[in-house]
């Protein structure tokens, strides 16, 4: 995981840093002047095509987007009807958008306090070398290869009050069929267990490399000392795998944010736009209604969420890794 | 790392986009053929087969071009349509509800103005649709598509469910009686009505018609024009109030808030509810969507039009359904153009009438219409005093949805119908 970090640059790694990677750095300065000749048709070359490519598809549609949230534009033409910040403020009053922040917040908080412990309790375990437990991993890990779309579908099936696995299994209590995608009230959890049944495998995944990488003798120590499971867990575990755990959390709260693929085939927002993610809403809104500068403007919000959260998250939590 | 990955994946894609519009350039250089693409919505296999071998035939006079139909799901078709325009992989011929969308299709200029095309030869095009079809395909005086059908909604039922609750459904005329006939159904233990709520529109057929139904041409007239009041007017309103009614009635299967209309449909045509308001062509739709493929006999199927609204402006001969054409985008070849002329000609579109398809939209192809269930919404159409289009499309792919939701909201009693009258109006206002 030490190298995750290296995306961020830092002044002064290598003094700091462990073994390897500092050798290979020492080296690689030692070299320094030798090189010097060769940096500028290195970038010459090798900078221009990445450079490009992400000016643009990255930088370009970022940059039109907040352009296209001053307009009032249908998506045919060219902008023209220029409105100052007032998609902001329309975005702002409606309380679809509202949901939708809401039910993400719900998402990152059933990520965190479901989604993370099941994944980790999971892990620890299916993480074993003992026969058997990789098929449990596999089966464990099978819903996050399925495709967003087909799981929405699948779960749209299952959830159906006629036909669905909920309708047989209300007929074979007895009680009145519930109606779950259908009812605003409920909708919302119905989307949200799917979330979790669909991600906590790439979860567990994560903390299952991250507990195979601790080392065993620590735990032969603890057992010689006495310890007990729990005493293991929390002081040998749980601090070793803390890096992991905050990769997993960054990764569900972005996540989180994005959800969408899912969500159309299952409720497509609905009912009474209860379901409505940021996403979702985007699409919904923006899209199907034709009002592309109002879109860019929900676009405009969500990316400075997701950039604020990610980049806070890393200075603050992410920082040691 | 996530980052990094995602921006190795990112350039990934974009480098593998780059070669295959290359190589799309490439091949679409290279072809001797002209391809017409032709993008619709139609889900009945049995329509595409039809189509398929129309143009099949088309392809077999005109060597050299090759018609190609390409399918998209409705939602996904509107969704995807204004990008899709813009681009150079925009289709020659597109499926359309004619209205407010195709007006600002036409104002962008990602469609083509056919009226001197129509009205060229002393109007020869144009004088071979019917003049209702043509005017629900001009807007402000410009012919925007070429008309493919007239459709028209009205209630479909079982005969058998409705012997069953005691119900005659030849003598429901108002809409008290309406309510009358889903007590009956309820107490019979029938679900009354299937509803497509999950996917909105089928709903606000019900406000459209209530509304038509209580304030005629005159309301529909002012409200575009934003006269008094416009969707605010009283007509609307009480049309809301209506709905609301319906809605406590609890007419419809439990769940309806969620289901998509291909499963309404299914519902229906299962007989497992008694009622839908519905196309014309629904005989066949509902046996497509049936779980054994047959759904309900035709003799087993009865239709009567929305009911009269006491206390009402009109006299119940408005009608409510739709101009469906094809519209041609800016950039579509002259063999496209020569295509969709033979494509929505009498001779093609007696073809799809005599299959039950469609009202057809070229004048006395009606002659190929068989089926009694459309014959007799033919007839109807005939005598129609105004004909409003969905209003979905009509007043816009914005305003429209709006409308859909506000339907939605009221039936479902989550609105009142002041509310819901007065957001419309706001949207309305908006454009």
């Amino acid at each position: 995981m030490s190298d995750a970090a290296g995306i961020i640059e830092r002044p002064s790694p290598v003094a700091s840093r462990g073994r390897a990677p500092s050798r290979r750095r020492a080296g690689a300065v030692g070299g320094h002047h030798r090189n010097i000749g060769g940096v500028w048709p290195v970038l010459v070359l090798f900078l221009p095509p990445a450079l490009v490519l992400f000016t643009l598809f990255v930088i370009l549609p970022m940059g039109e987007a907040a352009w296209y949230s001053l307009f009032d534009w249908s998506g045919y033409g060219a902008p023209e009807d220029f409105v100052g910040l007032k998609n902001f403020e329309t975005l702002w009053r409606n309380g679809a958008f509202r949901t939708a922040l809401t039910n993400n917040g719900l998402i990152i908080l059933v990520s965190l306090a479901l989604q993370l412990p099941l994944a980790l309790w999971l892990a620890t375990l299916v993480s074993h070398r003992i026969p058997g437990t990789t098929a449990f991993r596999l089966v464990f890990f099978l819903p996050y290869v399925l495709a967003d779309v087909a799981a929405g579908l699948i779960w749209r099936f299952i959830y159906d009050g006629d036909y669905g696995l909920v309708a047989s299994l209300a007929s074979l209590v007895g009680i009145a069929t519930p109606y779950v995608l259908a009812d605003r009230d409920y909708a919302i959890y119905a989307v949200l267990a799917v979330v979790v049944w669909k991600y906590f495998g790439f979860h567990m995944m994560l903390f299952i490399a991250g507990l195979q990488s601790i080392d065993k003798s620590l735990y032969e120590a603890a057992d010689l000392d006495g310890a007990t499971p729990w005493q293991k867990f929390r002081t040998i575990t749980l601090p070793l795998l803390s890096p992991t755990i905050r990769l997993s959390v960054f990764f569900s709260v972005i996540g989180s944010l994005q959800l969408f693929d899912m969500i159309m085939p299952l409720t497509g927002g609905g009912p009474s736009n209860s379901t409505q993610t940021m996403v979702t809403f985007l699409y919904t809104y923006g899209v199907t209604r034709m009002k592309v500068g109002f879109g860019s403007a929900i676009g405009v919000v969500l990316f400075l969420i997701c950039v604020t959260l990610a980049f806070s998250y890393r200075r603050i939590f992410m920082r040691h890794d | 790392m996530p980052i990094k990955i995602r921006g190795r994946l990112a350039r990934g894609i974009a480098a593998a986009c780059l070669v295959a519009a290359g190589l799309t350039g490439f091949s679409g250089a290279a072809a001797a053929q002209t391809t017409v693409r032709l993008m619709h919505v139609e889900a009945n296999p049995n329509y595409v087969a039809v189509w398929r071998k129309l143009a099949d035939d088309y392809q077999t006079q005109h060597p050299g071009v090759t018609i190609d139909l390409q399918f998209l799901e409705n939602e996904a078709f509107k969704a995807k349509l204004p990008t899709l325009l813009q681009s150079n992989d925009a289709p020659d011929l597109f499926y359309s509800w004619s209205g407010g969308v195709l007006k600002a299709q036409a104002e962008a200029g990602a469609v083509q103005d056919l009226t001197e095309r129509m009205q060229a030869d002393d109007g020869a095009w144009a004088k071979s649709f019917s003049p209702a079809a043509l005017a629900g395909s001009t807007i402000n005086d410009k012919t925007l598509c070429v008309p493919l059908k007239m459709s028209m909604t009205g209630f479909f039922y079982n005969k058998a469910l409705f012997e069953k609750a005691g119900v005659d459904g030849t003598e429901i005329r108002t809409w008290d009686d309406l309510m009358a006939a889903v007590e009956k159904l309820k107490a019979a233990g029938i679900v009354p009505i299937a509803g497509g709520g999950g996917d909105k529109w089928p709903l606000h057929f019900y406000w459209s018609y209530l509304a038509l139904r209580l304030g005629g041409e005159p309301a529909f007239t002012a409200a575009k024009a934003g006269e008094d009041g416009g969707f605010t007017a009283p007509p609307f309103v009480e049309a809301f109030a209506k709905l609301k009614e319906l809605g406590e009635a609890e007419p419809f299967q439990p769940g309806y808030l969620g289901t998509r209309w291909q499963d309404t449909l299914a519902l229906f045509g299962d007989g497992r509810a008694a009622m839908l308001l519905t196309f014309d062509d629904s005989a066949n739709r509902q046996a497509a969507a049936a779980a054994d493929g047959k759904g309900i006999p035709r003799e087993g199927l009865g239709t009567f039009p929305f009911p009269a609204v006491s206390g009402g402006a009109s006299q119940g001969s408005e009608t409510f359904g739709g101009v469906n054409c094809w519209a041609v985008s800016r950039n579509a070849s002259d063999e496209a153009i020569a295509f969709v002329r033979w494509f929505s000609g009498p001779e093609a579109q007696r073809v799809m009438a005599e299959n039950g398809m469609l009202i057809p939209a070229a004048a006395g192809a009606d002659a190929g219409i068989k089926d009694p269930i459309v014959k007799g919404f033919a007839e109807e159409l005939g005598r129609s005093s105004y004909h409003q289009i969905f209003l979905d499309q009509d007043l816009g792919p914005s305003v429209g949805r709006v409308v859909n939701d506000m339907t939605m909201e009221v039936v479902s009693g989550q609105l009142e119908p002041d509310e819901a009258a007065q957001e419309i109006q706001d949207a309305f206002e908006l454009e």
